[in-house]
């Protein structure tokens, strides 16, 4: 178990936030930059030192600013993944993992080292500088090497930023793998909510230095308690007036013009999120039948392929977007220009507060 | 017609590189000149015969060992000072650079004159080296104090650089994988500085080899005890032109040798590690 409660100012940001993570769970941070994602790792691994707080490991105090206690990081043993992986330059991948095996009698080091790199799938490189490795190959050796020294924590830093969009994918499963296999408690950081959906078995929204939200992925994408987190998920977000209609539901009169209609209660200034893989889009004029309450005539700006489906981009008073499969967008005919009218149920429509 | 074209459009040869070459041209005679009519001056048989000249073996000998020992001291003490310097902020930073930078614009005498006034046996702390029966002035450990002296800014600059280069990260990460601020400097941070500290430590020899007018100036030109081999040229060239000549050409060849394999150095210690 590892937790964390600390008050500081690090730069722009005031930190003040509290976290706990069990033992082989891993904690996902997520947030825009500038969160303070980085500084919680830091004050956890002893890089910075918090102005209030306590860092606690399995029962050991790393650090009560009351109680004046700092264990120095050596002492502290945290895997840290660092931001573009911080490979020492000057020494082999292996050696780079040697670094950390102190406790390992020298002989054994390089075979120790080897098997470490063999589990990443990069033993192979074991003798190159990290100057001729690839991204994918450098984060390999930064995981071997934060495992090696058997850390009581494991910290990663945006461990898939600095990865092409295909190796990012195949070094997301792995690393999801080896987080679920693992006995310490992990906490990553990524700006990218499906990456920390991806990995966190919990996921922590955190904004200018205080946690917005924290449950699970799916919670936290179905039921966003602010715009900020709905934005994060990949929502889209609509601000506006709400008022109660005559039915009961709750009306939303847009900045800019049109109107949605949901169900959850509110009056007032709202922001509304809905994802846009919920939005149709039909032709104009075609689209009167069906349930769907929520209906506005739009303009395709753009249309983007996303793999098997395509992200399409609408001109309303406020940006809209909409996710289709390839096919339903070519029998659509969708170009930029395309004029079409974007529905959804109010069902589908989350009313936030702003 | 077209072929009159043709010859207008194609393209001569500006004014503008051909004034580059020519300033290149002057700056490389005028800078090795002097060097090669050292060489030419004296042929080998003259230089072997110099070095057969007790007084410019002397010399030499003297000029090795005090600066082997300086460039020792400005090593062991300015390594770390750099790397203080590179890798910490403190209020009065930058006045503290700019104080240990101060020796290189000093004129040389004015340097000497500073020496003596610190350390003379009226100076400073006169008093208190004499209590202590150490003696500077007019002695060998007199040459090393005022080759450190003005020697050591330049390997304390090109250490700090060298050690502000180093990624702080990979100082963080050592620390995570449990190496001490002792051992990260060791591992990390001098093994990543090393093609700088080399070039700084090659830059502070230089210097110390030819350094002259702080060392007349606070130990004196005694022959054997003072006379390094930049005051052994001084005080023959009157009476012994070509013998000064042929030790000049000597002091040169250990100078650029000092240079090129201080630098080898540290480029083979990096591809090794």
């Amino acid at each position: 178990m590892l937790s964390l409660a600390c008050e500081t100012r690090v730069g722009a940001v005031d930190l003040a936030l509290e976290l706990e993570v069990a033992a082989g769970s891993c904690l996902a941070l997520a947030g825009p930059s500038g969160a303070g994602k980085t500084s919680v790792l830091r004050a956890i691994a002893g890089l910075l030192r918090p102005a209030q707080g306590r860092v606690v490991c399995d029962g050991e105090t790393w650090f009560d600013a009351a109680a004046r206690i700092d264990v120095a990081p050596e002492r502290r043993r945290c895997g840290y993944v660092f931001q573009d992986y911080a490979l020492f330059g000057h020494l082999s991948a292996w050696r780079n993992v040697a670094y950390g095996l102190r406790d390992v009698p020298r002989a054994r080091r390089r075979a120790e080292a080897l098997a470490l790199l063999e589990r990443f799938g990069v033993a192979a490189l074991a003798d190159e500088r990290p100057g001729r490795l690839s991204g994918g190959e450098r984060q390999r050796v930064a995981l071997a090497r934060a495992l090696a020294a058997q850390p009581r924590a494991l910290l990663l830093d945006e461990p898939l930023a600095a990865l092409d969009a295909r190796s990012a994918a195949s070094a997301g499963r792995e690393l999801a793998g080896l987080l679920r296999e693992l006995q310490v408690p992990a906490i990553l950081v990524t700006h990218d909510f499906a990456e920390a959906a991806l990995l966190g078995d919990a996921v922590a929204v955190l904004d200018a230095g205080r946690i917005m939200q924290r449950g699970s992925a799916a919670e936290l994408a179905a039921a966003p308690a602010s715009a900020f987190v709905a934005d994060l998920t990949g929502a889209v977000v609509l601000r506006g007036r709400a008022r109660r209609d005559a039915e009961g539901l709750t009306c939303v009169t847009l900045d800019g013009g049109g109107e949605v209609v949901a169900l959850t209660p509110a009056t007032g200034e709202v922001a509304v999120s809905v994802y846009p893989w919920e939005i149709a889009l039909s032709p104009v004029g075609n689209a009167s039948a069906g349930s769907a309450r929520n209906r506005l005539e739009v303009e395709v700006l753009s249309v983007t392929e996303l793999g098997n489906r395509v992200r399409v981009g609408l001109a309303a008073p406020q940006p809209l977007a909409a996710e289709l499969t390839s096919a339903s967008a070519a029998r659509l005919g969708l170009v930029p220009g395309t004029r079409v009218v974007a529905t959804w149920k109010a069902a589908a429509t989350r009313v936030l507060p702003r | 017609m077209s072929r009159a074209a043709a010859v207008t459009s194609r393209r001569r040869p500006g004014w503008f590189p051909a004034l580059l070459v020519l300033s290149l041209a002057a700056a490389l005679t005028f800078l090795t000149l002097p060097i090669v009519a050292i060489f030419v001056h004296s042929s080998p048989r003259e230089l072997l015969d110099s070095l057969g000249d007790p007084s410019s073996r002397e010399a030499l000998r003297l000029s090795l060992e005090t600066t082997t020992i300086a460039v020792v001291v400005i090593l062991l003490v300015g390594t770390p000072a750099a790397y203080l310097l590179a890798t910490r902020t403190f209020r009065g930073h930058a006045l503290v650079v700019t104080l240990l930078e101060l020796p290189l614009v000093l004129p040389p005498a004015v340097a000497g004159i500073g020496l003596l006034a610190a350390l003379g046996p009226n100076g400073l702390l006169g008093g208190a080296l004499e209590d202590a029966g150490i003696q500077l002035v007019l002695q060998t450990a007199g040459v090393i104090v005022a080759l450190i002296f003005v020697a050591a800014p330049f390997h304390v600059r090109a250490a700090q650089s060298a050690f502000a280069a180093v990624d702080p990260r990979w100082s963080e990460a050592s620390r995570t994988l449990g190496a001490g601020e002792a051992r990260t400097f060791a591992r990390v941070a001098v093994p990543a500085a090393l093609p700088g500290l080399g070039a700084g430590l090659a830059l502070a020899w230089g210097r110390a080899l030819g350094e002259f007018g702080a060392t007349l100036m606070f130990a004196g030109s005694f022959r054997g005890i003072t006379q390094t081999a930049p005051l052994a040229i001084y005080a023959d060239f009157s009476t012994d032109f070509d013998g000064a000549l042929a030790l000049s050409a000597v002091l040169v060849a250990i100078s650029a040798a000092l240079l090129l394999s201080t630098k080898l150095l540290a480029r083979d210690a990096l591809a090794r590690v």
